[in-house]
């Protein structure tokens, strides 16, 4: 079945076409919601074509880590509900999952979109846990960027509960950056933006690239069974810059 | 815990522990170190202490993870409680499982899985002392280990890493750069310089990545230099007099010997087996050792085509699971129970 499919998209990629008709450096349309869960400090639904994400983020003072006493704590993790693929099954995460999750996580701690050391309220003692859930819904291909556009937006929304906790005054979560994770499948030598669920199981090679407003990478993973050239890196990291700079201005910038 | 140094580069441009910032640690490498495995390899780098253990291709259970037309890779990177100042706890973390992950990716383009379907090649990666850039470490040691499983490979996989101190790109950070630097991209790379692992943290503008990337496969190079060199003397001496054409030859007369036997004389278990364990025992030896000695992948390549000729494969693969399963039993079920405990653990 794969090799089918493997054939079907190879040849149309000879053509210099995708399965849905978009061309290589195309993203899906994207519908993004913000504040969907009243029960979250701050939320957001993202959909990307057919893949659904929903992410909750949840703050709550605790101890934080001995090496970093004066800075909050982010808490990153991806489920891959079963009610989101056929291919999908409850339990544990397994290492995808894990490696989206850490991905994600990674971009945002990387670049310093959020000013951590706001988010302490007792030095050593006492500082804001950050609890960022991604939920996925349906996956029809990269899960990746959905839930990492998803994750910044709900962020974006966030109110530190402090009052709640008897801890002084709410506040905004403490922002300096929008990390935006662009994901490229090689099929075939060639580079495709936002792969759709056949491209990214025909695919060898995935690239993910995490990048910020001023035009610097601070996240960067390859995944997939296959290799990548050095020249194909480079264009990646250009195409996934552009890109991200583009959803950037879109969807982020009115939130 | 805070012992940031206030400054990572000197006036005369030499790092911490005294290196350039394109000089890579001293790596020690010793192969062939546990009997049981396969293929084994231990590796020092400045301080990163790994031992790396290559078990398959071997049978694999359960049936309903073998894939039909190539071997399964699994591998597993772990670290030892003791191996980091505050002990770790021991058993699968979210930080290994993705390193598990990635690594394995890292090998899944060189290995020939193709020739063992139904098989599994198991790595089992062990960080005994880590000092920054234990995944890149493991991945040599990993590299080297599988060529003395004698497993067919396209080519060795080296790995390092380029980060950034002071605002300044240095090639195969020490521990106090990888705490607090400013940027870690760990790669790995085979010998034409395909990338086939590549992470990043930090932050690096896209010139940064470019420059980055050029120091990494400087890197490598001199690393699979070093990687060749000990598989050389590690194996050298044994085969010098075989010469490598005469051989390559003689084994496509085993192959063809092997496929007249079973057409003539189906019934004798004896006889085939025997010489079918020659071509299975022999054949990846010979062809690391193709590797090694020449160093050449072309040519190697031009001469995969002959060799992979449909019916034999198919003939030595049969023969071979008959190998598996009244040999490696034991083994087998080590792997078995080792996984078992893994999936309880989490």
């Amino acid at each position: 079945m794969s090799v089918l499919k493997k054939d079907y998209i190879y040849n149309l990629m000879l053509k210099g076409k995708r399965v849905d008709d978009r061309s290589f450096d195309q993203v899906r349309d994207i519908a993004l919601e913000t504040n969907v869960i009243d029960k979250a400090e701050g939320s957001a639904w993202v959909k990307y074509g057919e893949t659904e994400v929903l992410v909750g983020v949840k703050v709550q003072a605790g101890a934080p880590f001995p090496d970093s006493a004066g800075e909050g704590v982010i808490i990153t993790s991806l489920e891959l509900n079963p009610l989101a693929s056929p291919e999908f099954e409850a339990g544990p995460p397994k290492e995808g999952a894990i490696e989206m999750a850490r991905v994600t996580d990674r971009g945002i701690r990387e670049s310093g979109a959020i000013d951590l050391s706001k988010l302490c309220i007792t030095k050593g003692e006492e500082v804001w846990i950050i609890f960022i859930d991604i939920h996925v819904l349906n996956d029809a291909g990269n899960i990746q960027d959905a839930s990492s556009l998803g994750a910044i937006a709900a962020l974006m929304t966030t109110t530190i509960p402090a009052e709640r906790n008897g801890k002084g005054e709410d506040m905004a979560m403490p922002m300096r950056d929008t990390p935006l994770a662009i994901t490229l499948v090689n099929i075939g030598g060639s580079l495709m933006v936002d792969p759709g669920r056949d491209e990214e199981t025909v695919c060898d090679t995935k690239i993910t690239i995490v990048s910020n407003q001023d035009g610097s990478i601070s996240g960067m993973q390859k995944s997939g069974d296959g290799a990548l050239t050095e020249e194909q890196a480079l264009k990646a990291v250009e195409m996934a810059c552009e890109k991200a700079a583009e959803l950037r201005k879109v969807h982020l910038s009115n939130i | 815990m805070s012992d940031k140094p206030e400054k990572f580069i000197d006036e005369n441009g030499l790092r911490l522990d005294g290196r350039q910032i394109n000089e890579i640690r001293q790596m020690k490498i010793k192969i062939g170190v546990l009997s049981r495995a396969d293929g084994s390899c231990y590796l020092e780098w400045g301080n990163n202490k790994i031992l790396v253990a290559v078990y398959g291709p071997r049978e694999l259970h359960p049936r309903r993870l073998q894939k039909a037309d190539s071997a399964l890779i699994r591998y597993r990177y772990n670290m030892a409680a003791f191996s980091v100042e505050d002990r770790i706890r021991p058993g699968p973390s979210r930080r290994s499982i993705e390193i598990s992950k990635v690594s394995r990716e890292a090998f899944e383009p060189v290995i020939m899985t193709h020739l063992y379907p139904g098989a599994v090649i198991d790595v089992f990666a062990e960080v005994l002392q880590a000092d920054a850039g234990t995944r890149t470490a493991a991945i040599n040691a990993a590299s080297i280990a599988l060529a003395d499983a004698g497993i067919p490979m396209k080519s060795l996989v080296s790995a390092c890493a380029v980060g950034k101190v002071d605002g300044q790109l240095v090639l195969d950070l020490n521990k106090a750069e990888d705490n607090y630097g400013q940027a870690d991209l760990p790669v790995a790379m085979t010998q034409d310089g395909e990338i086939t692992l590549l992470q990043m943290d930090g932050n690096l503008t896209p010139e940064e990545f470019k420059r980055a990337l050029e120091m990494c496969k400087e890197g490598c190079r001199q690393i699979m230099e070093m990687q060749k060199e000990a598989l050389r003397n590690k194996f050298a001496d044994d085969h010098l007099p075989i010469e490598v054409p005469d051989e390559i030859v003689e084994t496509l007369d085993v192959a063809a010997t092997l496929e007249d036997v079973v057409e003539e004389n189906e019934g004798d278990e004896v006889e085939v087996d025997d010489s079918s364990e020659e071509t299975v025992e022999e054949d990846p030896e010979l062809e690391s050792e193709v590797e090694v000695e020449t160093g050449d992948a072309d040519e190697y390549a031009a001469e995969e085509p002959e060799e992979a000729d449909a019916d034999d494969d198919i003939l030595e693969v049969e023969e071979e699971s008959v190998d598996l399963i009244d040999g490696e039993a034991g083994d087998e079920d080590e792997g078995v129970a080792n996984e078992g405990s893994e999936t309880r653990e989490q």
